[in-house]
Formats: C-alpha cells, structure tokens, sequence
C-alpha cells in the first residue's frame, strides 16, 4: 500500500493507504476531520472542497495517494485558535447559511478566490463559486459574507 | 462511491511512466484524475494499476520558444489560463475558462483532458483550430501527432500502446489572425453541448485563412470544412460570417443525440455558436 505524508492544518500525518482511497475519506475518517463533506460524490457540488498547496481543489475526486507531500488546509484550519477568520465571521454576520452542510467547501472556495482576488465584483464572486451548490440560500447572503470578509480583510490590511 | 482495487504508484520520469505502461498493460495514466477518477469510482474503469505522472517536472511547464508555445501535458487548465505565454490566443483562454470550474480547473490538465478524448472536452476544438502538434513518448521514441490525426473518435485517440503525450506545441498567432471559443453547456457538467473554436486571419478587410472546429456535435472534435470554404477569400463582416455558419455541421458528419439535445438541435446549435465564434475572432460581436 502507498505510504503518504501530508501536512494538513500544519500538522504533518505520515499513513499507509489503499491506492483507491479517497482523499476525503481519508480527512474524514482516518484525520477524523469531518468538517470536510461528502456531497455530491461526482465533482459537481463542491462541499468537498478543501486547499492543496493553496489552491481550491474537490476532494471527492482525487486520491488521498495523490496528495503525498502536499499541504493541505480544511475548513478546521481556518480559524486562529477562537478567532473566526473573515470569512466564518462573514457567513455568520450575514446569515450565509441555513442547513450549513455546503458551507465549509463555499468558505475553502471563496478563501481561494480572496487570495487572488481580494476585491472581487458581485459578478466575479458569483462566477467564483461556479464550483459549489447551496440548496438553501439562494446564494445571495453567501455572497453577502464573501464581500463582508473581502471589507473586513481589506480594512485589516489597510 | 469506491473504486475497485488499484495500485498506485508515481513515476519520477517520463521514460520510467513508459516503463511501468510497458510492463503493466493493465495499468492507466493517472495526471488530474479529473475524467478518470470519476469513472473508476463509477467503475466505468478498473486499472489494476494507476501510474501517476502529474508531479514529473519535464512534463509541468509552459514555454515560449519564439515561434511557438510549448505546454508540458501535465499543465493544469488553471496553469494555462493564468500564463501570460497564452493570452493572445483567445480561443486558448476563453476554452480554460469555460472548463468545470475553479477546482477542477485547479486539478484537471490539458494532456490529461486530449488522451482521454471525451467527445465533448473544450480543448481539441481550440487545438484543432491553432494547429497544434501534440509530443507524445513511448516505448518507440518520440513523435509528433497534428492535432487533426489525434483526436479519431469516441474516447479515441492516434496514441499507440505504451504511448503517453508528454507536450502541446501550438504555433503563434499569424499577423492578422485571431481566434475565439464559445460554447453552449450543459448546465450541471459544463461539458459542451456544442463548442466551437474559430481561428480567423484577416488582411485588407479580406479573410486569407480561417479554421472552425467543434466538440460535443460528432463522436470526435474536427474541422468543420464546409465553414472555412465560405470564409476564405470574402470579406471579414457579419454578412459572410451568417452565410458561412450556416454551412456548419452540414455534409456527411455524424451528429450526437442525447438527452440534452436532439441532432436537430445540435446542428442548429452548431450554426449558432459558428458564427458567435467567428464574429468572436473578427471582433464583430
């Protein structure tokens, strides 16, 4: 079986794995973070969507094998210790959402897009999450939150 | 969803990916995953082995050589799109852009998305209408397939056994040549219902070169001949545009039928989106 080292939310995990399984089920239930999920199960919805070295990708659809010696970063690894980062704080002041479950991959999602586009139009926040499905919200407070944490992140970096 | 059994293994090189091919017929190439993980998990595909090449340095890179941009096979669609090497080439970013969405775009690559050769992928249009040459390495060496002898039909392509494209080499713009993509999508996938690339050289207000190709219309991207004929040699303005489209996916081409979209359809939507393209590269939109 493949060994594979990974750093995820900069704790470094060395384990031996099937070839076949998922990189999600390897969060979630080898890492026990389960803040991770399983949507869709076919790349469409995003809920999975978590950092491999920094960039946005759907954990559903790679190989836990294919991210030996990445680093990887979960919604877990977001916040500082209690504090909320930007964009926790904007989903919640915003009511960015409802039943919750597609939220972790929308925050790993626009987090992506803030660290290339801190600014970003209503239009290129939209076009942004092209990648993740919420079945509640009717998207407009997500983007809501998204342009809360870009203010507050601008602000803070003023 | 859980793939059925498979050994994983990553190349370091290119020559020892063809080694392991070679000595596993069995075996996949593994870069994105992003076609081919899917279909295992749906067990479309059950490798016994999956060679993945996606961290081999000779085959991550994008380079301008003069008269032509190199891409390593092994770019992902996000590498290409944010390359400052290709941005003239409209049809090259307007296609990336269009591809899944970020995530994927951030995981998927252009080799991966050619060898896998789904009839409805972005890419082989634009390739088809650039001219591009596609590297590939095998057990008998190296050689170069023109993009128009690649792409042959339903998930297939001209790569030999043991076979793997190593690069994509696309010429530069002519002077007066510009290109375009667009697409009608499917809205879930976001593969092409039809997708049409479109290269048009202009000189004195006349057309002296154009090239049309679509994906998602036929069981391979290709040529749309009938279109060039109409163009090449008449002026470039929306009324040759409007009579060459509508020569589009005419002749003796197989149309798809799907449940999105009936061939009626399909061909009318092939019609549509030529001369979106072609009014996309004259700048006549």
């Amino acid at each position: 079986m493949p060994k594979i080292t990974v750093t995820v939310n900069g704790t470094s995990h060395t384990s031996e794995v099937e070839g076949r399984l998922l990189l999600v089920h390897y969060l979630r239930d080898t890492l026990h973070l389960t803040g991770t999920h399983v949507g869709c199960d076919t790349s469409s919805c995003g809920a999975c969507t978590i950092h491999l070295d920094g960039k946005a990708v759907k954990s559903c659809s790679m190989l836990a094998a294919q991210a030996d010696g990445s680093t990887i970063t979960t919604i877990e690894g977001l916040a500082t210790g209690n504090e909320l980062h930007p964009l926790q704080e904007g989903f919640k002041e915003e009511h960015g959402l409802q039943c919750g479950f597609c939220t972790p991959g929308m925050i790993m999602c626009a987090a992506d897009l803030l660290s290339h586009n801190p600014n970003p139009s209503e239009q290129e926040i939209r076009e942004g999450l092209e990648g993740n499905i919420c079945r509640c919200t009717g998207y407009h407070n997500i983007v809501r939150a998204i342009q809360y944490a870009a203010n507050k992140s601008l602000v803070v970096s003023e | 969803m859980i793939p059925s059994s498979v050994d994983y293994t990553r190349a370091s090189s290119v020559t020892e990916a063809i080694q392991l091919l070679t000595d596993n017929p069995d075996a996949k190439i593994l870069a994105g995953g992003h076609s081919l993980i899917p279909a295992m998990k749906l067990r479309l595909n059950a490798p016994s082995l999956l060679i993945d090449i996606a961290r081999i340095p000779e085959l991550r890179f994008i380079s301008d050589e003069g008269d032509k941009v190199v891409i390593g096979a092994a770019s992902t669609h996000h590498d290409i799109i944010s390359n400052e090497a290709v941005q003239d080439m409209r049809a090259m970013v307007e296609a990336g852009e269009l591809i899944g969405d970020t995530q994927v775009r951030n995981m998927g690559t252009l080799g991966g998305s050619i060898a896998h050769a789904d009839p409805s992928a972005d890419w082989p249009a634009v390739l088809l209408v650039l001219g591009a040459s596609i590297q590939v390495q095998g057990p008998n060496g190296e050689r170069f397939i023109a993009a128009n002898e690649f792409f042959l039909g339903f998930f297939m392509t001209g790569l030999d056994e043991g076979e793997i494209v190593t690069a994509i080499h696309i010429p530069k713009l002519a002077e007066g040549q510009q290109t375009a993509y667009r697409k009608f999508m499917q809205p879930a996938s976001r593969f092409a219902i039809v997708g049409c690339g479109a290269s048009v050289t202009v000189q004195d207000g006349q057309i002296t070169d154009a090239k049309v190709a679509f994906t998602g219309v036929s069981d391979a991207a290709f040529l749309d001949e009938g279109v060039t004929d109409a163009l090449i040699g008449q002026p470039a303005n929306l009324e040759t545009i409007e009579a060459a489209a509508n020569a589009a996916a005419e002749g003796d081409i197989h149309i798809n039928e799907d449940h999105f979209a009936s061939q009626a359809y399909r061909k009318h939507l092939a019609k549509v989106y030529a001369k979106r393209a072609l009014a996309g590269a004259c700048g006549l939109e």
